[in-house]
């Protein structure tokens, strides 16, 4: 099949923000000139169910109007749906996935129902009680998707999201500090993981 | 678009017509002679009349003029002849007479 | 000069609208068009609009505000989805018939039941024999372009009818896509200031609107309105056509993708459109000889228009995202298979059911259905004239 460009899959839980940092991935991929798409599936508002959200980036105009069933990275917001969700299905061999989670690569891979590709994990409650004080796992785990796709550099990265949040926290600028520094501590943690992680795979 | 609404009648054509039927002009009900329907009609004993003018507000076609305080002849013109003036005029002046 | 922007398809209905500034907007909320509303009331409240909103009670109320709005003298819109659409029924015939050229903006979302909130076209498809122009969007960009255009085809001298403007629920409302925008004074020009003729609150000219009539007027007053809708097609063209000359985009009745030499062609309407293109090219890429016919204008339906562009092909997909319940297939499915037949294009056709209720519509099923189509010429594989995609199926009973 051709390309559709880069696909991201998000799992997460209803109020853990998932679907808002799918679209924060498409407006900060759209800065640097990409085409993207960013869209949650939808149901009734439920929060805690599962839900699922889509990204789309790519150099050419995206045309496909379905949800993203051979993803390139999946990105984990939550472990607890390991236990119930599938959430490796249709990733791509040579694809990624990123889990939330305090546990290392190998005590996750046995959760992964198979999956023989690179996993990621990334300890956002850590890094969100650490910068911010409070649990909000979506900054930490919009950089690790950042960092495990590549869609953008990371210096431009930063930059957009600074303006990002200066947008959309407009009201409350305390918090912008805290969610740069939650995006930073992460970049960081993949500056060393990844590049084992990769290693590690090929 | 505007059209003299007399010049539209039954017969018209639909290129004729209006758009969505919409008049341009307005009370043209009045040339609209219902009295024309009338089986039955009022008249008014002017002797037995006291000027109560309970008829007049009763009328539904408005029918019933009044000037300075006085009611005046029916419009037979818009008269379908209903008889409710006759039924409330406490005087009988008001007589219902068979046809028009 | 075109603004590079990105949002979702409510936001850029939103964004028109603040645009065009109509001067009524009477609403009620309905997922999935709530945002509609809420993002122009927030314009308003900025101060970035001066639209007269008026919060109503119900879908009945809003079109019948909009409807005595648009009678008074002021340019009308009201944004729906679903149930409200379906609430609105009565007052959707009337402001076709009352000839009032206001604009809904519609976001698809499907009828119960089952209650659903998600996409299909029941919504818009139950009110296609309300008189008014009905025009599906593919995405964000055309659900704003298609916006822009709205006012300036209905209120036409040469139509003055409603027009619906149609996106997919969620599939397009709120994903985030690029979009093109243009400048407030380019899209404020190209609409231009409502100056209607004839008016409720004009003093000196008295008018009446909507009177009753007799039969021997109200059968000539549906030929009139019949006629209006048929000449809507000419102006639908040329609207596009200066639309074009200020945004570089080109409209029609409908979108020919790659059908020059095609073999097969999907008939499709709404976001969906764009998935089978991307399907088309994947099969070209293999030799396949497979072109789109996306239906942008279902109401008037171009039925002569359509037949022509379909009759090179050896058969058509008639995709209809909604089940009509007449026994024989999908709306779309009936009103292209007469169309071909009173034109005497005798091409094969099947016409499937898909993407009820939010059911997703994928590449894949535009190759099984090319797939199928092609079995069928080549083959002689009969397939079924009238079936569903992406339904689950009970597995065979072993023997």
């Amino acid at each position: 099949m051709m390309s559709t460009g880069y696909e991201i899959r998000w799992h997460g839980r209803g109020g853990q923000g998932a679907k808002t940092a799918a679209l924060l991935l498409a407006d900060v991929a759209f800065k640097t000139g990409k085409y993207v798409q960013g869209f949650p599936e939808y149901g009734p508002e439920r929060m805690g169910a599962p839900i699922t959200a889509f990204n789309r980036i790519s150099e050419v105009p995206i045309r496909v109007h379905s949800n993203i069933y051979t993803p390139d990275l999946v990105v984990v917001v939550d472990e607890t749906l390991l236990h119930t969700v599938d959430v490796t299905a249709g990733l791509k061999a040579d694809g990624a996935v990123i889990v939330n989670t305090a546990m290392s690569e190998a005590e996750v891979r046995p959760l992964l129902g198979g999956y023989q590709g690179r996993i990621y994990t990334v300890d956002a409650r850590k890094i969100s009680m650490e910068c911010l004080g409070k649990y909000f796992p979506n900054s930490p785990m919009l950089a690790a998707a950042v960092a495990v796709s590549k869609v953008m550099d990371k210096d431009e990265f930063i930059a957009d999201m600074q303006a990002s949040y200066q947008h959309k926290f407009a009201k409350k600028p305390e918090v912008i500090e805290g969610n740069m520094k939650a995006l930073k501590m992460t970049l960081e943690v993949f500056e060393n993981t990844a590049d084992e992680n990769v290693e590690k795979s090929a | 678009m505007r059209t003299d609404v007399h010049k539209i009648n039954e017969q018209t054509p639909h290129e004729e017509l209006t758009e969505g039927l919409m008049m341009f002009a307005g009370g043209t009900s009045k040339y609209f002679q219902t009295g024309e329907w009338r089986t039955s009609t009022p008249v008014l004993h002017e002797d037995l009349c006291k000027q109560c003018l309970l008829c007049a507000p009763v009328c539904p076609d408005s029918c019933i003029p009044v000037k300075e305080g006085k009611r005046e002849d029916f419009d037979y013109d818009h008269c379908k002849g209903c008889g409710i003036c006759a039924a409330v005029c406490p005087f009988d002046a008001i007589e219902m007479k068979e046809g028009r | 000069m075109a603004i590079k922007d990105r949002m979702s398809g409510n936001e850029a209905v939103a964004y028109a609208i603040r645009q065009v500034n109509p001067d009524v907007m009477p609403a009620f909320p309905i997922t999935p068009s709530t945002e509609i509303p809420q993002m122009v009331s927030t314009y308003i409240a900025n101060g970035e609009m001066d639209t007269e909103f008026i919060p109503v009670e119900s879908e009945h109320s809003s079109m019948s505000a909009a409807i005595g709005s648009e009678a008074a003298g002021a340019r009308s819109l009201t944004a729906t989805s679903s149930a409200g659409l379906a609430l609105m029924w009565e007052e959707l015939l009337l402001a076709a018939s009352n000839r009032m050229p206001l604009v809904l903006t519609l976001v698809n979302r499907t009828l119960s039941g089952p209650i659903n909130i998600n996409c299909d076209h029941s919504d818009g498809m139950g009110a296609r024999d309300t008189g008014w122009i009905q025009i599906y969007a593919e995405n964000n960009q055309e659900a704003y372009d298609n916006f822009i255009q709205a006012y300036p085809i209905a209120e036409h001298a040469d139509v003055h009818l409603p027009v619906m403007v149609c996106q997919d629920g969620f599939i397009t409302s709120h994903a985030v896509e690029n979009i093109e925008l243009m400048e407030d004074g380019v899209v404020k020009d190209f609409v231009g200031e409502y100056e209607p003729e004839e008016y409720l609150l004009n003093p000196g000219k008295p008018i009446a609107v909507g009177p009753y009539s007799v039969s021997n007027y109200a059968m000539e007053a549906k030929k009139n309105q019949e006629i209006a809708l048929e000449r809507s097609k000419e102006v639908i063209l040329q609207v596009a056509e200066a639309f074009e000359k200020i945004s570089g985009r080109k409209y029609g009745l409908f979108e020919e993708y790659r059908t020059e030499d095609a073999d097969y062609i999907m008939l499709i309407m709404g976001s969906a459109a764009g998935t089978a293109k991307q399907a088309v090219d994947d099969l070209r890429l293999q030799g396949k000889k497979v072109g789109v016919v996306k239906l942008r204008v279902f109401r008037p339906f171009p039925a002569k228009e359509l037949a022509k562009a379909l009759s090179r092909c050896k058969a058509v997909a008639i995709m209809d995202r909604c089940e009509s319940y007449n026994g024989n297939g999908g709306p779309l499915g009936s009103e292209v298979t007469s169309g071909l037949y009173r034109n005497k294009v005798m091409i094969e056709t099947v016409n499937y059911i898909y993407g009820l209720a939010g059911r997703d519509f994928t590449v894949n099923e535009v190759y099984d259905v090319f797939a199928q189509l092609e079995n069928m010429i080549e083959n002689g594989q009969q397939a079924e004239q009238y079936q569903y995609i992406g339904l689950r199926k009970q597995e065979a009973p072993s023997e």
